[in-house]
């Protein structure tokens, strides 16, 4: 079990850098990036957080939405997140994501 | 996002010059020689400087930005309470420019604005002028001195500081407070809302009550509120009060100063006479002067009105006004400055190049207070522009902390690095 699942993550991780390679040519629209630039605050100039919180940038995108589902539903606790969470829509999430992910570590 | 060859062409050297024609009105030399298209900020807090920063960044440097300030230093007012409470210096919260200037090419011009005239397109300063395509004001707040009476900017500065821009009046008051007595009283006024910091004088009588319960324990806080009740956080300020500081804090609502005696050290409200050995006076507050100067400020003659899709003013074309002087149901946040900073950043670079702005923007607002040295309360909203009632209306959810705890504490400090980093570096 232990195995597949570390497989299973090198292939996540090998489509996560294909996709990467697309997405990084491609065009992450403005207003995804107008939406993700409220996060900078605490995360950093385009996710790229310099101390104390996560970074955002580079993030996978289906581990990101489901986060910030996660802190929405409060399946997650948190203390600040569930606040910002409930603010956004599932559309926002994806859009929050797709800018994340195409950021470079 | 990313800008092709006729996009550069429309915004460098060769593009559409919207011009600003030096004549006799406007006095003195260019002071930056103007190639391209130009954007000019006046003010380098947290929104002006964050325009800047993101103006360039955002038009992978093609339009030119010319940031003016008269400070030196950016000194951080977020989270200057704690200079009073000890667990920071105002050099702590200071930092430079440099980096604004070296990593992004911005120029700084550092002056005192005297006029702005938004027909010729100019902004003077003693040595000569700026001309621009769009001025972003980004003044912050100045005090209304006059509604207190015995109150002006020289008593703030000498001896009844507000303290309400971080820099030497912070220093002054936390020295007032070394000076004091065990057993004295140090008394805080605060104006009626809207002001800068909505939680940040509840904050202070925290930093100030952390001080005192360590070092003076038999002395008091009193707190002179000219609103009703708490303007923000009360559940958690009331309970940091009463289980931080036992028997320390006095909280009085509907308890507006009138009157400052400076040498008798007293307060007038409608009802009380108040004897303090320390006072600090919070004045009420309107938009930054400057806003006076562009002829945008347009509401209470105090706050100025804009179109939220791309801050500029309603009273002036191609004059944005972002940060505390914008009249709108928003808190008067250095979060929320920075916010509106990038929606204008965004929105003017779509202008120049012909295009709408963003049409749905939203914004987030985190603001966490200090309540000792290690722990914080955060209050936190998401804002979208309701196209109906063009405004900024809070989205659903958001809200203030459940109790307070030593990780938003942490969370606190790594909200000012990043945040700071954000708008500087």
């Amino acid at each position: 079990m232990k195995m597949f699942q570390h497989q299973a993550l090198t292939i996540v991780s090998a489509i996560g850098l294909l996709l990467f390679a697309v997405t990084s040519h491609a065009e992450v629209d403005a207003h995804s990036r107008n939406l993700a630039a409220s996060c900078a605050a605490c995360h950093g100039t385009n996710g790229h957080s310099v101390g104390g919180t996560p970074v955002l940038a580079g993030l996978d995108k289906a581990l990101f939405v489901t986060q910030m589902k996660d802190f929405k539903s409060g399946a997650r606790p948190s203390t600040v997140m569930y606040n910002h969470a409930k603010g956004y829509s599932d559309e926002e999430f994806e859009k929050l994501a797709d800018f994340f992910a195409a950021q470079k570590r | 996002m990313t800008l092709d060859r006729r996009d550069f062409l429309k915004l460098g050297a060769a593009g559409i010059v919207v011009g600003a024609f030096p004549g006799c009105a406007t006095s003195g030399s260019e002071i930056v020689s103007k190639k391209g298209q130009r954007v000019v900020i006046v003010g380098g807090g947290f929104g002006g400087a964050t325009a800047a920063k993101h103006i360039r960044m955002w038009s992978e440097n093609k339009i030119e930005v010319v940031l003016i300030e008269r400070n030196p230093m950016f000194i951080s007012c977020p989270m200057s309470n704690t200079v009073l409470g000890g667990s920071r210096t105002i050099s702590d919260l200071t930092q430079n420019y440099d980096t604004l200037k070296r990593k992004y090419g911005i120029e700084m011009v550092r002056g005192e604005v005297t006029a702005i005239d938004p027909q010729k397109q100019t902004v003077t300063l003693a040595n000569g002028f700026v001309s621009y395509d769009r001025l972003i004001i980004a003044p912050g707040v100045d005090f209304m001195f006059d509604k207190i009476e015995g109150l002006n900017a020289k008593v703030a500065d000498e001896s009844i500081p507000h303290a309400w821009k971080a820099g030497a009046q912070t220093t002054m008051l936390r020295r007032q407070l070394e000076s004091m007595a065990d057993g004295g009283v140090f008394a805080i006024s605060i104006p009626k809302a809207p002001y800068r910091c909505p939680p940040g004088p509840y904050e202070r009588a925290c930093q100030v009550a952390f001080y005192l319960k360590n070092n003076k324990p038999k002395s008091k806080v009193l707190i002179l509120d000219a609103n009703p009740e708490i303007v923000s956080k009360k559940g958690l300020f009331m309970a940091a009060w009463s289980e931080l500081y036992p028997g320390m804090v006095e909280y009085r609502p509907n308890a507006e100063v009138k009157q400052v005696n400076v040498a008798g050290k007293t307060l007038k409200t409608e009802f009380d006479d108040v004897k303090a050995d320390v006072i600090n006076i919070i004045p009420p507050m309107k938009a930054g002067v400057v806003a006076s100067l562009a002829g945008v400020v347009n509401v209470d003659n105090r706050w100025c009105a804009v179109d939220f899709l791309s801050y500029e003013s309603k009273a002036q074309k191609n004059i944005h006004v972002i940060g505390d002087s914008v009249s709108a149901a928003l808190p008067k946040s250095g979060h929320l400055a920075t916010s509106q900073a990038k929606v204008c950043a965004a929105a003017i670079i779509e202008l120049m190049l012909g295009r709408e702005p963003d049409a749905n923007p939203a914004i987030a607002n985190t603001c966490y207070s200090m309540v000792s040295n290690n722990e914080a309360v955060h209050v936190a909203h998401v804002y979208r522009y309701n196209a109906e009632k063009q405004a900024m209306l809070p989205a659903e959810g958001g809200g203030v902390s459940a109790k307070r705890s030593e990780v938003e504490g942490m969370l606190a400090n790594y909200w000012l690095k990043n945040i700071l980093s954000d708008v500087l570096l």
